[in-house]
């Protein structure tokens, strides 16, 4: 099962690369079938998520390297479960969104498309951690060449800052896993790669601190993390829709996942260290990534650097590590992807109209596309964390959590409500409210196809607003056992509990 | 009756839904019969169902219905839920009805309007979530309510989005009332985490007990919470959205900015009064700020020439005066003091509606005049919307509500004489600034003679309210045995009883006299001065300064732009190419100045090959042998 969910996109790819020869409309249609399917297969998995005895809902190990302790080791929980079907579920709206745009080399587009989805798959299935940094490389790959190639006018420079961004960042992290292995080993006296033998003892305290730090630099680079964000807004900007959708949706997820899974169950006493910085961190891209969405020009840029905002609430949850804060840490995973998902495609949308990004010569819309500027200021006020909807949940759950743990840092975040109504409203006004530019005249509306997506996005984000207790209980058990693992290794991060106030 | 209390908050949420996805289907007549239609069942649903409170009471005071559990993360386990008592029965009655009398008075306002559609749609969201906000049994839907009426407040401020003022004066109203919600919720956080619960009579019982000594957190918890109704009710100092929200339409004005959302300060105050009667000093505080806010606004209103920006400022100083009787724990009057002003202001501001309507969108009142010849029926009900909020004696119902705040406030602790006095005086201004706009664009010389009708639609609403507000101070009049009037020993059922000290050596009634009297006298003075009197008193230095400065209400707005947007302007623009990116960029130049530098020297020519080589072998030599 588990190794069909990697395999269905990767094979898929490479159907999907030969079905141009049948017409050029073969490719995509290929790709959105395998995503349907991607996404069937993972409601299967959560179907049977209720009756699974412990934390894992599956688990599938085939030996590899056995000289080396590596093993083909793939195993889901409630959390890896719902990134896989964030990915799925963002998979289709890219191909939806690319559906039009794409259309030299479709086949090779949608293999690669095709084949980060798999990688990302694989990076939230793996536990093996040699395993695990091959997926990491096959994830980005071709997300290097989806910039590269069908990207704007600078995506040679945004493709290649990506890539040295993330592989100079993939090296400290395969430095550090054969660390950790090393390190291991001679504790131990077991060679092994495996996570939950890995998990299972103590690292000795000075070595355990660097091999931490590799970790977290590694994964704050993709969540991103201030001050490591910058090839974010190049990246985001010059891909195409498609990519910008994956990218936002889901490779910066695999950042947040990384930290949560691995850093600090890994970690947990080096991290209680590191706790203060990141958590000034967190709050410090909260402010600057909201403050800096508010200055662009550039309508992509903005709905890039608002994610630097927002994936900051991440940062601050997953390092005040209770229950609440990492529940409303996975929400604002969920509801980000979804909501700058469709922030992307609408911005794809425009462009693909007006052959422009600037918001300069924007304004108006609503008065040409009635349904986009509807869509548009949904998913702006989605963003700006209007209760009731996903992304409220997620960043108040995060702040719930974090209060306790860090009183004053969490009030200074929330004053980053304020600067995303500033920028989130900034945005309706300079595309869709303000009087009508001349430059956008005769704008045709969304046409089916985007309206289906960003309606079922929409939908999205109401019901996990109002009904979020499914996926919280999906969550719930992976979480706590991460929590459990930590604890038994540094009692002081369970002591995360205690009440702020006497 | 009660279980169907979800419908009350359900049918707008629902015209609001069927508006928005089934767009372009309905014509204009349509879209009014779903918009006002939905208002209509629910004010029934929730006369029904008042009726039945009030009937047969519940013992413990409140009917609680929960719909569904919200999520339960934990321990904590907020819900969909609601809680009736009397005060949020008074609120949810006086919300649906205003709420209807409006609606169908902009069916007929806004006929024609291109948005038409749009803004049943969002006029009836507003409904469900200021329904929500009053019913809400915990802090999280509170909230959700709370945001919910903010999102629609700047839906419509920029219901005419082709103006970019429009979507500035939006934006900044939001903006604004966000910076009090943020507090508000730091507050919600501070305060579910210490008492592990969202739900508001819980929490409020266990901070009896845990916080009964005062302190620093009850204090804190009170001055966020405050924040937030800073914010919403347009309160010094987060007051100065209010006057630039009258950029959106008239009826939004008067149901929005006047007579509903404004007030949700007060309500949340009154809803956890339990807090602040834990924090002395914040309730002071919200006395002194009201007190405070009453007069400068009353002020900011005499020298408006836009009759809906009098209207706003107005609003702001009424407001003020609701804060003053909460701040003085006159909780009951000070919710008898939000519904006759949800009468008489939304009133005011649809008389004014009717005029700028015949006048073709002619706002100043000093283009107006001559009105009462033309339009005698607006002319009556805008004369007794301000008799009303002048709280002219025994005949309007705003004089019973203001001079319970006023005896409240002489009989209290921290009231006498100073803010009692700042009542005395806003009550002055009042009928001085309200008057000033009745003989000036009423009885005044204008060269008005075109006018459009008024139309039934809206004439049957200012009837109704007109009625409403010289006749809803009468529910006060029948006293019970403990000499409570029929209304406040209703809402006492859920609030504490007001302050109960002596008057010292004054009666209720000589009070009254004297208020009367001060009200009478700004009337008067109205009158004397006239349409020429402001010009005339103001026109020549040194007052023309004071005039222009209590025009631009008392130059907040121009502190505000220097000390925060300013500052913030610039700093988003110097920031805009991401400093942090000037970092990377640097490592980048200087490998590609080592790139340079190194490639150079990759020459070719052998000799400087050689000498490299052997300047190399020179040191290895050196440091093999030395060191």
């Amino acid at each position: 099962m588990l190794l069909a969910l990697i395999l269905i996109p990767l094979l898929g790819g490479a159907v999907a690369a030969v079905a141009e020869s049948w017409g050029r409309l073969w490719p995509g249609r290929v790709a959105f079938l395998v995503l349907l399917a991607e996404l069937a297969l993972g409601a299967m998995l959560w179907g049977g998520a209720p009756s699974a005895p412990g934390p894992w809902l599956a688990e599938e190990v085939w030996p590899w390297i056995p000289r080396f302790g590596i093993s083909f080791h793939l195993a889901l929980d409630g959390l890896s479960l719902v990134l896989v079907l964030l990915t799925a579920f963002l998979g289709v709206m890219a191909v939806a969104a690319s559906w039009r745009e794409v259309s030299t080399r479709p086949g090779f587009y949608y293999l690669n498309l095709l084949w980060t989805l798999a990688g990302v798959v694989g990076v939230f299935l793996a536990i093996d951690l040699f395993l695990f940094f091959i997926f990491w490389e096959i994830m980005l790959v071709p997300m290097y060449f989806l910039i590269a190639i069908w990207g704007h006018e600078q995506r040679g420079y945004a493709a290649l800052k990506f890539f040295i961004f993330t592989q100079a960042s993939g090296l400290l992290m395969l430095i550090s896993i054969v660390a950790l292995a090393l390190v291991h080993a001679q504790t131990s006296g077991v060679f092994t790669f495996d996570y939950p033998q890995l998990l299972a003892d103590a690292m000795p305290e000075g070595a355990a601190t660097w091999i931490m730090l590799g970790f977290f630099i590694a994964f704050a680079v993709k969540l991103p993390m201030v001050p490591f964000h910058t090839w974010l807004a190049d990246a985001h900007t010059q891909a195409p829709t498609g990519a910008s959708i994956i990218l936002a949706g889901i490779l910066l997820k695999a950042g947040a996942y990384g930290l949560i899974r691995f850093v600090v169950p890994l970690f947990p006493g080096a991290v209680a260290e590191l706790a203060p910085l990141a958590t000034g961190l967190g709050v410090a891209g909260i402010l600057y990534g909201a403050l800096l969405a508010f200055a662009q020009t550039d309508l992509k840029r903005m709905v890039a650097y608002s994610s630097v905002s927002h994936m900051g609430f991440v940062l601050l949850g997953v390092f005040a590590w209770n229950a609440i804060a990492l529940q409303g840490a996975v929400m604002q995973l969920i509801a980000h992807g979804v909501s700058t998902g469709a922030l992307f495609l609408l911005a794809g949308a425009i462009q693909h109209r007006l052959h422009t990004r600037d918001m300069g010569r924007m304004g108006g819309f609503w008065a040409y596309a009635p349904r986009m500027g509807a869509l548009g200021l949904f998913f702006a006020v989605a963003s700006l964390g209007l209760p009731g909807l996903a992304n409220f949940l997620g960043e108040f759950l995060v702040l719930l959590g974090s209060f306790r743990v860090a009183p004053i840092p969490t009030a200074v975040a929330a004053t980053g409500l304020v600067l995303a109504a500033v920028y989130a409203l900034a945005l309706v006004q300079r595309v869709f409210h303000g009087p009508p530019h001349p430059f956008a005249d005769g704008l045709p509306d969304l046409d089916g196809r985007e309206r289906g997506a960003l309606g079922v996005m929409a939908v999205t984000l109401v019901v996990l607003g109002l009904f979020p207790q499914p996926v919280l209980d999906l969550t719930g058990p992976a979480i706590e056992s991460m929590r459990q693992f930590a604890a038994v290794l540094a009692p002081p991060l369970a002591e995360s509990e205690w009440r702020v106030l006497p | 009756m009660g279980a169907w209390l979800w419908a009350v908050p359900a049918l707008p949420l629902l015209g609001f839904l069927i508006l928005t996805l089934a767009r372009g289907l309905f014509s204009h007549r349509g879209a009014a019969v779903i918009g006002v239609g939905s208002v209509a069942l629910a004010t029934a649903v929730a006369g029904l169902i008042g009726h039945e409170f009030v009937q047969a009471p519940p013992e413990s005071g409140a009917w609680n219905l929960s719909l569904w559990r919200w999520m339960a993360v934990d321990g904590f386990t907020p819900g969909i839920a609601f809680h009736l008592d009397a005060l949020a029965l008074v609120m949810m009655l006086v919300i649906t009805f205003v709420a209807l009398l409006i609606h169908l008075y902009a069916a007929r306002f806004m006929a024609g309007e291109e948005g038409y559609v749009r803004f049943f749609a969002y006029m009836n969201l507003f409904v469900a979530a200021m329904v929500l906000l009053v019913l809400a049994d915990n802090l999280l839907l509170l909230y959700l309510g709370w945001e919910g009426v903010g999102l629609c407040s700047y839906l419509l401020i920029g219901f005419w989005y082709h103006d970019a003022a429009n979507g500035w004066a939006a934006r900044k109203a939001f903006v604004m009332t966000r910076i009090g919600d943020t507090a508000l919720l730091v507050g919600i956080l501070l305060l579910a985490l210490q008492f592990g619960t969202f739900e508001i009579q819980p929490l409020l019982g266990r901070a009896a007990e845990q916080w009964s000594g005062g302190g620093l957190y009850p204090t804190l918890a009170a001055l966020l919470l405050l924040g937030g109704a800073l914010g919403k009710s347009a309160q010094l100092p987060l007051h100065t959205w209010l006057p630039d929200a009258m950029a959106g339409p008239t009826p939004v004005s008067a149901l929005i900015h006047a007579a509903t959302m404004v007030t949700a300060g007060v309500y949340l105050i009154a809803r956890t009064h339990g807090l602040f009667l834990l924090a002395p000093e914040v309730l002071l505080a919200v006395a002194v700020i009201g007190a405070v806010t009453l007069v400068l606004a009353g002020f900011g209103a005499l020298a408006q020439t836009d009759i809906k920006r009098v209207l706003a400022y107005s609003t702001i100083s009424q407001v003020g005066y609701m804060f003053l009787a909460l701040g003085v724990g006159a909780w009951s009057a000070a919710i008898f003091h939000f519904m006759t002003h949800a009468f008489f202001k939304a009133l005011l501001f649809l008389s004014a509606g009717a005029v700028i309507l015949a006048l073709h969108h002619e706002h100043d009142i000093f283009r107006m005049g001559r009105l009462w010849r033309r339009m005698p029926g607006t002319t009556l009900s805008f004369l007794v919307g301000s008799a009303a909020l002048a709280a002219l004696p025994l005949v309007t119902a705003g004089f019973y509500s203001k001079e319970l705040i006023l005896w409240e406030v002489w009989t209290s602790e921290a009231g006498r004489p100073w803010l009692w006095g700042a009542g005395l005086l806003g009550a002055f201004v009042t009928s001085l600034y309200i008057f000033r706009v009745v003989f000036i664009a009423f009885f005044g010389p204008g060269p008005v003679d075109q006018c459009r009708r008024t139309g039934w639609a809206m004439g049957i609403t200012l009837l109704l309210l007109t009625l409403l507000s010289i006749g809803a101070g009468l529910v006060e009049w029948p006293v019970d045995a403990e000499g409570r009037g029929l209304f406040t020993g209703f809402l006492q059922t859920a609030l504490p009883a007001g302050p109960d000290g002596e008057g010292g050596g004054f009666s209720e009634g000589e009070l009254q006299i004297l208020t009367s009297l001060v009200v009478l006298a700004g009337v008067l003075l109205a009158w004397l001065v006239r349409w020429r009197g402001v010009v005339w008193l103001f026109e020549r230095e040194p007052l023309a300064v004071v005039r222009r400065f209590w025009l631009q209400g008392w130059g907040f707005d121009r502190l505000y732009y220097g000390l925060v947007v300013r500052p913030f302007l610039a700093t988003a623009r110097v920031s805009r190419r991401d400093w942090v990116d000037g970092l990377f960029d640097g490592v980048a130049w200087v490998s590609r100045a080592l790139n340079h530098g190194l490639s150079r020297t990759q020459s070719g020519l052998l000799r400087w090959y050689a000498t490299g080589i052997a300047a190399g072998a020179v040191t290895f030599l050196a440091f093999a042998v030395f060191a």
